[in-house]
């Protein structure tokens, strides 16, 4: 570790880091993110007023923090992951604060107080999770170090998932026991324990993944694990089925699942495990079909929203209605009735952007998903350590599960599952885990890209021995 | 605002928008196109960077341009090439770090002279293997011959 970082600025005289490339990808990601702002100012009649300024000067000085850190902390990370996720933030913000118009004009027709604007706990909590992003390259040096605290990581992760449940602390909101609640501040500490489950899962991977590869019997000609191997997968199911029973919370369930399935398959590269996983899943579904109804309910929804339009289902048939509204090219910024849906800035954000973009922009939403998540898995590929292929698929899955489950449940082409979308919903737990996702997947990238240390010229190769 | 305007700004912003995702692919695209496992090294940029020293990738015919992996729980890992030298072993700063009892913390390591690579023991317990033969001194390595480390065998591809 001290070789290597005893030289990193001799070695960028040399050789290009593509900071720049990322710098200018950076303003880019500013000038739309500033734009739709001003559009959405403009458009909706509140003019352009000085805490739009000092909006977005903040917002122009986290970028910029973003990319220091990233230029003195990681100078050898991948350009484009945090560009991509500072303009899938920014976006976030704009429509966050397009949607605290539209209650602040709802309550002042109907009289009601004022409610407190959403954008600017979001616009906090965004600068916070930059900060993260530093705070990680700062005390992660090495993503490999990560590993020794495999199994810590597991304790504090079933913690963090069983704090919503603890008394006095515990917070059920909209049905879901999914939050904490110190003072005034709640929290969703399921966010946070998707990175500590991850670290386990991939720390722990790496020393069973052989046992876990040996083979006994076939399937239709799917080679199956041994029976005795199937405890980790057992107990993954059991945790996913504890979290729809006990905190009413389908979603979360299905990124824990969904997260061990794609490790097992990523370690040992054998299709058994996610054929198993299938099964589990499939068995896991039909149960809580039957035993809860809250996931009846979903269900029912998703067969037929119109069933129930004005009720249970008001909310996925006014998404739905939303889409349509917005068509091929949106109605614009501020233009179109996003608010009609019910959590439009959280859960709903994919269809608030779909109602105001339309098709066209929501497809570029979903790219630059698309490219975060390419960015994650192009990291793991390239690493040399197993631990950290399997902790960079990990994040990467995490962000693409939960962008597919978000985007399928407003669209109706699964049950509705209340999932955040990855760095756009309102919601400060969910950011900041986000940013701190990023922030260790650019370090993996940063060791990975890093240039080795030792320069030797071809004459003095055959002396040169072992260095260390 | 005119409704002119407003249509303007609409159509004006998926516009960026899409600029924006096209100059990221784009940008992304460069990336795929360098060698797998590219540093930083191996990846134009754009004007005004510093000089690049580019090291030889692929240049010269007849030297193996990648190390691969064919047996052992890193099958399949490709470690490309370039100027410096790469090591193996259980050392966490390895260029190829391996997960095996049977290996050395600093095991071999590969470097290259003139056209060729050489492969050098370094003082490992187990040995690192060309072949059917044991290493004793730096060799260099053929293309395409098995290079045998603890459990791990690979070879040198062009």
């Amino acid at each position: 570790m001290a070789t290597s970082t005893a030289t990193p600025r001799e070695i960028t005289r040399v050789q290009p880091t593509r900071r720049n490339t990322e710098l200018g990808l950076m303003v880019l990601a500013f000038i739309i993110g500033g734009y739709a702002m001003f559009n959405t100012a403009l458009a909706s009649g509140e003019g352009i007023d000085n805490e739009l300024w000092i909006a977005l000067a903040v917002l122009a000085g986290v970028g910029l923090v973003g990319h220091l850190a990233v230029r003195f902390l990681a100078p050898y990370a991948e350009p484009i992951m945090l560009p991509t996720a500072y303009l899938l933030n920014f976006l976030g913000l704009v429509m966050i604060y397009r949607l605290d118009i539209a209650e602040a004009q709802r309550a002042q027709e109907n009289a009601s107080p004022e409610p407190t604007p959403a954008v600017l706990g979001q616009l906090t909590w965004t600068i916070v999770g930059i900060l993260l992003v530093a705070l990680v390259f700062l005390i992660v040096r090495d993503h490999r170090k990560l590993q020794r605290y495999t199994y810590i990581s597991l304790f504090i992760g079933v913690v963090l998932l069983l704090l919503p449940l603890a008394p006095g602390i515990g917070e059920t909101i909209n049905g879901a026991t999914l939050w904490i609640r110190i003072g005034s501040l709640t929290f969703q500490p399921a966010e946070l324990a998707k990175i500590a489950l991850t670290i386990f899962l991939a720390g722990y991977l790496v020393t069973k993944r052989e046992s876990l590869k040996v083979v006994k019997n076939k399937f239709l000609g799917v080679p199956l694990p041994r029976g005795r191997d199937l405890g980790p997968l057992l107990a993954g199911w059991l945790l996913a089925m504890a979290i729809i029973a006990f905190e009413s919370e389908i979603g979360t369930a299905v990124i824990f699942f969904g997260l061990f399935i794609t490790l097992l398959y990523v370690a040992t590269q054998r299709r058994g495990w996610v054929l198993l996983g299938l099964i589990f899943a499939a068995t896991g579904a039909v149960f809580a079909y039957l035993a809860f109804s809250h996931v009846r309910v979903r269900f029912e929804i998703w067969l037929d929203p119109f069933a129930d339009a004005e009720g249970t289902g008001f909310q996925v048939v006014q998404s739905l209605f939303g889409l349509a509204n917005g068509g091929l090219l949106g109605t614009g910024w501020a233009q179109g009735y996003p608010q009609l849906v019910p959590f439009a800035n959280s859960d709903f954000i994919l269809a608030s952007f779909g109602e105001e973009l339309g098709l066209t922009g929501l497809i570029a939403i979903l790219l630059l998903f698309g490219i975060l998540v390419q960015r994650g898995l192009r990291t793991a590929v390239a690493c040399r350590d197993v631990f950290g292929r399997l902790l960079a698929t990990g994040l990467a899955t995490v962000f693409g599960l939960q962008v597919f489950v978000v985007a399928a449940g407003v669209t109706k082409l699964i049950p509705m599952t209340g999932l955040t979308t990855p760095f756009m919903s309102a919601g400060g737990s969910a950011l900041i885990a986000n940013w701190i996702m990023i922030g260790i997947l650019l370090r993996i990238s940063d060791v990975t890209r890093r240039p080795d240390p030792v320069v030797t010229s071809p004459d003095d190769a055959l002396t040169q021995v072992v260095r260390l | 605002m005119s409704e002119l305007a407003l249509t303007l700004l609409r159509l004006g912003f998926l516009v960026l928008l899409w600029v924006g995702v096209l100059t990221t692919l784009s940008a992304l695209r460069r990336d795929l196109r360098a060698p797998r496992e590219a540093r930083p090294a191996g990846v134009a940029v754009a004007a005004p960077a510093p000089p690049v020293k580019k090291p030889p990738r692929r240049a010269k015919t007849g030297k193996g341009t990648r190390l691969v992996v064919t047996e052992g729980p890193l099958v399949g890992t490709v470690v490309p090439l370039g100027a410096t030298p790469i090591t193996i072993g259980r050392a966490q700063d390895s260029t190829l770090v391996l997960d095996d009892d049977y290996a050395s913390t600093n095991h071999c390591r590969i470097y290259p002279a003139g056209n060729d690579w050489v492969v050098e023991d370094l003082q490992s317990t187990n040995g690192t293997w060309l072949g059917k033969t044991r290493l004793t001194q730096a060799t260099v390595l053929p293309v395409g011959t098995p290079l045998r480390v603890g459990r791990t065998e690979m070879q040198v591809q062009k």
